[in-house]
């Protein structure tokens, strides 16, 4: 059965329930599995990575799966996909896998093979230049980093995705294709803080983020929005209900008890927050999502905000290198940034990563005492010196 | 090894294909390198430079592509790739996105799986008036054949924009971008020809997502693709109508690595785990402790660590300190593990999970939207987890019937749960209080006591208080 090219396919405006299949779930994975997958399924033994984005695994059976693991866009094209499956043809028995990081992987089952493929996929570049396929993302590295729509495709973005993304991974493209770090460095970007792509557990998370409360378009808000669910969407309880002048319903907003969260504007469109000045990025660090030695952790807002400068967000890119670079050449092997950052004490963390340390770091939403020092075990920096003059004890 | 739920179609890409080999190769690679969109675009061209791939010049060929095609053998705009990236430019030039907000689009008898959204300047944007996004639900753990996806292109290609997402946060792949008209046409498409059926979204179950497991990896603890597809075709009616408070998520991850994130993403939380012995390989150790064998992996080769020292780098580590040498081997005191995966992870060729394995579920992650970023909370340490899966279902169903009793519309469950505390959760799960589910016991002495706590109750007689009190 060949896929239709009539202009309505299979489909009966006029019987739209005619025909209708539903509730068929997922294709089975099973199928798509390459023959050496099947055949040692659950039968692993070891694993090794051979050089920066090159696995092997080894089953119990003897067998040996290399796996290429290559840096991906998220968004891609049906041009793109085409070329992947070009590989895939050539040399993976037409099989290939991404990761939940986006990343592609290719299998081969062969060092023969191997070598044809790395071959293949280093020589494909763009005609601007870029690597279609680079190679790389394992171990002690940095891999992909995993991002929501921006500007693309989302209408509550505080910044755009892919952009940054792109300006982040040119600039630390080494680090994605080598494995000098002391341990994995995860970096993950929402543009808006629904954070689809739940951002909140990463070594470094960036963050999209608006400073202004919302413009309130009085003139639609009563006929496009239910006022009693727009009030409760708030978390501070900012929004209350007014009248017009004319008598038309609406709603008035405590501008400073505004947090910018933007929950009022996924109830109510007329309620937008986006702004050039307003909007820009926030950065975390130090979260982790895997249980090996610590626990998994937040990550923890070090830079409060840092302008949109599109495209390539310079300063955005500064910051992340700074605490990168701060890392690599302070921590200790297996350490991931958060269990550095602890192991030394944040308030070292900033001097080391030469991040400013402003009173929007310190936390005055809900759970806040959690976070203060209820103890006299703290290093000095000079921001503490500094404080200890300013208060006369010095 | 493991059956479909319904016999597979086999998919062949050339009984099923829409463009011939000249039209999927119809431009020349000068003609893509004199190419210029429609806009002019140079912040958005700018993203072409840098090693990394760049979206830009991938979304150009498609354009080009489009360009090339004949009008007839396009049924959606032939220009939405070239308006996606004017739009971008005047988005970056504007700091400001130009989605719409919303827009209630789908296909009949489902409320999710389908995103409304327009352009908010049609006038410029002709093509990307309507721009919807489908999710197409992704087979567990995303292995692929090119059968599949050829086609998959094709027929995005013909009846929306070329345009997708490999893949989105939750898993799913998401076609980017149609008009209205073709959302059904693509729907029976989907079912019809590629038997595949589309994801989640809105209050309803989300696409659940999984890790590699047992497919290429020696530590899953469980079958994570099977239990993924089990609860996914089991659920579909959860998935595709929209009877939630708001979205739920499930994710399983195959051992306390966690690489799909489920303790920070879902709402229930599968982490295959283990509760017999630690596997050793004495000799492997030794090999380790000679130098023979790369530790963790080789993920550390690019970087000259010094010589491994299992003290240093594995038994020092070890958070509840249950590993020692004794003549020579290394021990493993397993009733003080807490199989954080470190020293397995240190040496894969010595060291591995134990044989009777298990999930540790957790439930109530969420990002911070609204009151504030949470991470599961350990519920059930551990619970055997093979086909049919019952006991899983079970306890599914009971945290369901809960939030959808008692749930505020929008509210996650990890947010209920807060709302109504820990303890009535697990009453609600029939489970006993047990240490494991707090990191420390509480530090307030605010017990809410209930009446039947109390021997004799609440109800008192100030008389008989006062015969034995004076005012």
């Amino acid at each position: 059965m060949a896929l239709s090219q009539e202009r309505l396919g299979r489909y009966n405006p006029k019987k739209p329930m005619e025909n209708r299949i539903t509730d068929l779930g997922p294709r089975h994975f099973w199928q798509y599995f390459p023959p050496v997958i099947q055949k040692n399924y659950g039968k692993w033994k070891y694993h090794e990575i051979l050089e920066p984005g090159v696995l092997v695994h080894v089953s119990e059976t003897g067998d040996k799966v290399f796996t290429v693991r290559c840096g991906g866009c998220r968004f891609m094209t049906a041009e793109n996909i085409r070329e992947i499956c070009e590989i895939a043809d050539k040399y993976c028995d037409g099989y290939v896998r991404f990761t939940t990081r986006n990343n592609i992987e290719f299998m081969v089952d062969s060092p023969e093979k191997l070598e044809a493929l790395k071959k293949d996929l280093q020589s494909r570049k763009h005609v601007s230049g870029s690597y279609k396929f680079p190679i790389g993302g394992t171990g002690a590295g940095l891999t992909n980093i995993v991002h929501t729509q921006g500007y693309i495709h989302c209408h509550t973005p505080a910044t755009d995705a892919s952009s940054m993304v792109k300006a982040i991974l040119d600039e630390l493209f080494d680090y994605f294709q080598s494995m000098t770090l002391p341990a994995q460095v995860r970096i993950s970007m929402a543009c808006c803080l629904n954070m689809c792509g739940a951002v909140h557990c990463s070594d470094i998370a960036l963050l999209g983020y608006h400073r202004k409360p919302p413009v309130i378009d009085h003139e639609i808000l009563s006929d496009v929005c239910e006022i009693p669910l727009v009030i409760a969407a708030c978390p501070t309880a900012a929004i209350s209900p007014t009248k017009l002048p004319d008598g038309k319903k609406s709603v008035k907003i405590k501008q400073e008890r505004c947090m910018f969260c933007g929950n009022c504007y996924t109830m109510c469109m007329a309620l937008p927050l986006a702004d050039k000045e307003g909007d820009g990025v926030t950065i975390l660090a130090g979260g982790k999502i895997s249980n090996r030695i610590t626990p998994p952790k937040f990550s923890k807002v070090v830079v409060p905000w840092l302008p949109n400068n599109f495209p390539r967000y310079p300063e955005v890119v500064r910051d992340v290198k700074k605490i990168l670079e701060a890392y690599a050449k302070d921590a200790r092997k297996y350490e991931r940034i958060g269990d550095w950052a602890e192991r030394i004490g944040w308030e070292k963390f900033f001097e080391k990563c030469d991040l400013p340390f402003t009173e929007h770091l310190i936390d005055d939403y809900r759970l806040q005492y959690d976070t203060y020092r209820t103890s006299t075990l703290f290093k000095y920096t000079e921001p503490a010196w500094e404080v200890s003059k300013a208060a006369g004890g010095l | 090894m493991f059956e479909p739920k319904e016999p597979q179609k086999k998919l062949k890409y050339d009984e099923l294909r829409i463009y011939t080999d000249e039209e999927l190769n119809n431009y020349t690679e000068e003609e893509l390198k004199e190419f210029k969109i429609k806009y002019d675009i140079p912040d958005v061209e700018e993203l072409e430079k840098g090693p990394w791939p760049s979206f830009v010049a991938d979304a150009k060929r498609e354009a080009l592509h489009r360009r090339k095609l004949p009008d007839d053998r396009l049924l959606i705009g032939k220009y939405v790739v070239e308006d996606t990236l004017g739009q971008l430019q005047l988005s970056f030039e504007h700091g400001e996105g130009h989605w719409k907000h919303g827009g209630i689009v789908g296909v009949f008898g489902y409320g999710g799986g389908v995103i409304g959204r327009y352009s908010d300047c049609p006038e410029k944007f002709p093509d990307i008036a309507h721009f919807h996004t489908l999710r197409v639900n992704q087979p567990a753990s995303k292995f692929y054949d090119t059968d599949y996806l050829r086609t998959l292109c094709d027929l995005w290609e013909f009846r929306g924009s070329g345009m997708f997402n490999m893949h989105g946060s939750t898993g799913d792949i998401i076609f980017l971008g149609t008009i209205t008209e073709q959302l059904e046409p693509i729907f029976f498409e989907l079912t019809h020809v590629l038997q595949q059926d589309l994801g989640g979204s809105g209050s309803n179950l989300r696409t659940p997502s999984c890790c590699v497991g047992k497919a290429r990896c020696e530590w899953s603890c469980i079958d994570t693709q099977d239990l993924c597809y089990e609860l996914t075709t089991y659920y579909q009616d959860e998935l595709h109508r929209p009877a939630f408070p708001y979205k739920f998520k499930f994710k399983f991850d195959g051992c306390p690595n966690g690489c799909v994130a489920s303790i920070a993403r879902a709402d229930m939380s599968f982490i295959g785990t283990w509760r017999d012995d630690i596997i050793i390989d004495q000799e492997a150790v030794q090999a380790y402790i000679n130098g023979e064998i790369e530790p963790n992996g080789g993920a550390h080769k690019g970087r000259d660590w010094g010589k491994f020292d299992i003290y240093k780098e594995v038994i020092n580590l070890c958070p509840t300190r249950c590993m020692w040498m004794e003549d020579g081997k290394l021990m493993i005191d397993n009733k003080e593990c807490n199989r954080c995966m470190h020293c397995i992870n240190v040496m894969p060729r010595a060291l591995w999970p134990g044989k009777d394995t298990g999930v540790s579920i957790l439930f109530g992650a969420k990002a911070p939207i609204l009151e504030g970023a949470q991470m599961s909370v350990l519920t059930v340490p551990f619970m055997k987890c093979e086909p049919p899966y019952d006991n899983i279902k079970e306890l599914i169903e009971k945290v369901w019937d809960w939030w959808m009793e008692e749930g505020k519309n929008r509210e996650r469950l990890g947010e209920l749960i807060q709302r109504f505390g820990l303890p009535k959760f697990l009453e609600v799960l029939e489970l006993p209080a047990f240490p494991q589910v707090v990191k420390e016991p509480r530090s307030n002495p605010y017990i809410f006591w209930k009446e039947e706590d109390v021997p004799g109750g609440w109800q008192r007689d100030i008389n008989d208080f006062r015969s034995r009190h004076k005012r």
